[in-house]
């Protein structure tokens, strides 16, 4: 559990190259494809952050807006009075407290009633917000001055991406990842193991949570003037849990493979027939669920098991060897 | 006398109208092995939920040593020391053999991580006749094979106490042999042991008291040999048959 494995060390290495090359990229272009890559590293970060969470507990959270907006409007109400990086941390710490809570009060209840209350959670906490805003400061919206620049947004959700694979491979080597794949395979038997199910799910639920709060700071300057309505707007929720699912949640890295096309699509189909974004959301919802339940990873995973089953190996079957 | 390893006061479950278990006293001294028996649907299940913390006592209380654990979740009971197996097998299809005993060394009253609880997992693999399998998922394992695990992962935890909810039913002559010496080592060993069992040769093998139920009640309690020739325990067991 201490040592690299090849398949780790490949990993890294194939990642690292990646990281490089996008974080080149601001000085081949400045454009429109810096700022297509801005949009797939924005949902590139959402969807881990999300997978870390859904992925071992299979709970779908619609709450991913509530977490965004919060990191959002940290910035854009503490940019005038303290710096950046603080208020990220601000935004960090906002999200993961509202995670705790929302954890604390449906995390022991079954999974349907998790998506319906965390759909309604990231509308109650948007009403609120305009509420509040239009009741204290009479305007509708925040403006975000800064200095931070298209490319530094770039780096800096490239950054937030890295740490949450980092985190989601240190997870998978501790007590709590351990704790999470028993709770996987049947949660009866962790409790009489003695995990702490509801604990476990809830602390997960947060460090997700915080991630996507940072997503979030980090998007602040880029719309310069923040409203309810675009920083809490649900389509992110969806938009999260329709690729996650596309490339699948049974590996962290499973949803790089639909955040990438998806995004691409999305940016077409918004900026071509901007009417029809939420029919291509929901035919691609119901494709994926019919046509592709566990993702495109998952279905390829799939592939792979059946030609190794149909050519066996002579060593695969040797059991004798504890390897 | 010393305390008990288990003290069971009063306990009750009851389930809308139909009471489960009813008002059910006994003790479980250090290092005994108690076996649990009675019918069908007597309530032996619910009772081992009961020490588990799977269920919630309606009423009474629960002790394991000096302290109450009646009222906790199953994840408190199982750390502080209570470690069972589940009359129908409950494996951890996607895991290793290995794996699935590491869950009890990791989580339960031990407490132990990484080498430590690999070297407690792979030492139990080999008590139970497993070594060979380890690395095996244990969806590939047959019913006997996945009960050893179940067992070891119980052991893992290193319980005070340890339930087993029919763990020989189902094996076939010559596993059940191997089944009784196995949990027969255990005893020896000085484990605290409360078996619920069908299997009467076993009872009486490996018990050196028997407490037996019947619709929710304690009906008799004692050594083996004079609990099974018990008439109402006769008659509990065969119906209401006056001469049986
Ligand atoms: N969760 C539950 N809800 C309602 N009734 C239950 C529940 N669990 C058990 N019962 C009922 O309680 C009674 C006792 O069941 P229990 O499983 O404890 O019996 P048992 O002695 O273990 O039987 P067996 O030898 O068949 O395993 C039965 O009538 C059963 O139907
Ligand atoms: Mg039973």
């Amino acid at each position: 559990m201490t040592r690299l494995t090849t398949e780790e060390i490949r990993i890294g290495v194939i990642g690292a190259v990646v990281v490089a090359l996008v974080a080149l990229l601001p000085f081949f272009d400045n454009g429109f494809y810096l700022s297509l890559t801005v949009n797939i590293m924005l949902y590139a970060a959402l969807c881990t952050a999300w997978t870390l969470f859904s992925g071992p507990t299979h709970y779908v959270s619609l709450a991913t807006a509530a977490f965004f907006g919060i990191g959002t409007y940290a910035v854009g109400l503490g940019i005038d009075h303290l710096p950046f990086p603080v208020l990220v941390g601000v935004g960090a710490v906002a999200a993961a407290l509202l995670a705790g809570i929302v954890g604390a009060a449906t995390l022991r209840i079954s999974g349907v009633y998790f998506v319906v209350f965390t759909l309604g959670l990231a509308e109650l906490v948007r009403q609120l917000v305009s509420w509040s805003q239009s009741k204290f400061t009479g305007r509708m919206g925040l403006y975000v001055f800064t200095d931070i620049r298209e490319m530094h947004i770039l780096w800096m959700l490239l950054a937030l991406t890295v740490v949450v694979f980092l985190t989601g491979w240190l997870i998978n080597r501790s007590r709590l990842g351990f704790a999470m794949e028993i709770i996987g395979n049947d949660e009866t038997v962790a409790k009489h193991s003695g995990i702490d199910t509801a604990r476990a799910k809830i602390l997960l639920f947060m460090i997700s949570g915080a991630f996507i709060g940072i997503a979030g700071a980090i998007m602040a300057p880029r719309y310069a003037y923040i409203q309810p309505p675009s920083a809490f707007n649900p389509m992110i929720s969806f938009l999260v849990v329709i690729m996650a699912l596309l490339g699948g949640t049974k590996r962290l890295w499973g949803p790089l493979v639909g955040v990438i096309p998806f995004t691409i699509l999305m940016d077409i189909v918004s900026s071509r027939f901007p009417n029809h974004t939420y029919i291509v959301m929901g035919i691609a919802f119901l494709a994926i669920v019919y046509l592709l339940p566990n993702g495109v990873t998952g279905r390829l995973e799939q592939l792979r098991e059946r030609l190794r089953h149909r050519q066996p190996k002579p060593e695969a079957v040797s059991e004798e060897k504890p390897a | 006398m010393s305390t008990p390893a288990l003290t069971v006061n009063a306990a009750r479950k009851q389930f809308g109208g139909l009471v489960a278990v009813n008002d059910v006293d006994f003790e479980v001294r250090e290092g005994e092995l108690l076996g649990l028996i009675g019918p069908n649907g007597s309530g032996k299940t619910t009772m081992l939920n009961l020490i588990s913390g799977a269920l919630k006592p309606t009423a009474g209380e629960i002790r394991l040593g000096a302290e109450r654990i009646s009222g906790k979740s199953p994840h408190e009971i199982a750390q502080k020391g209570v470690a069972r197996t589940f009359q129908l097998v409950r494996v951890l299809p996607s895991m290793s053999a290995e794996r699935n005993v590491m869950a009890g060394a990791v989580f339960g009253h031990a407490r132990l991580w990484g080498d430590e609880a690999r070297d407690v997992a792979r030492d139990l693999l080999a008590r139970v006749g497993l070594e060979k399998r380890a690395h095996l998922p244990v969806s590939a394992l047959t019913y006997i094979d996945q009960k050893r695990i179940e067992l070891a992962r119980a052991l893992a935890s290193n319980p005070k106490l340890l339930l087993l909810d029919e763990w020989l039913a189902g094996l076939n002559p010559s596993e059940l042999q191997i089944g009784i010496s196995l949990i027969e080592e255990l005893g020896n060993e000085g484990r605290t042991i409360i078996m619920v069992e069908h299997v009467m040769d076993a009872i009486r093998a490996l018990c050196d008291r028997c407490v037996v139920m019947n619709t929710g009640h304690k009906i008799a309690e004692g050594e083996v040999g004079a609990v099974l020739s018990d008439p109402e325990v006769m008659r509990a067991y065969l119906g209401d048959d006056e001469d049986a």
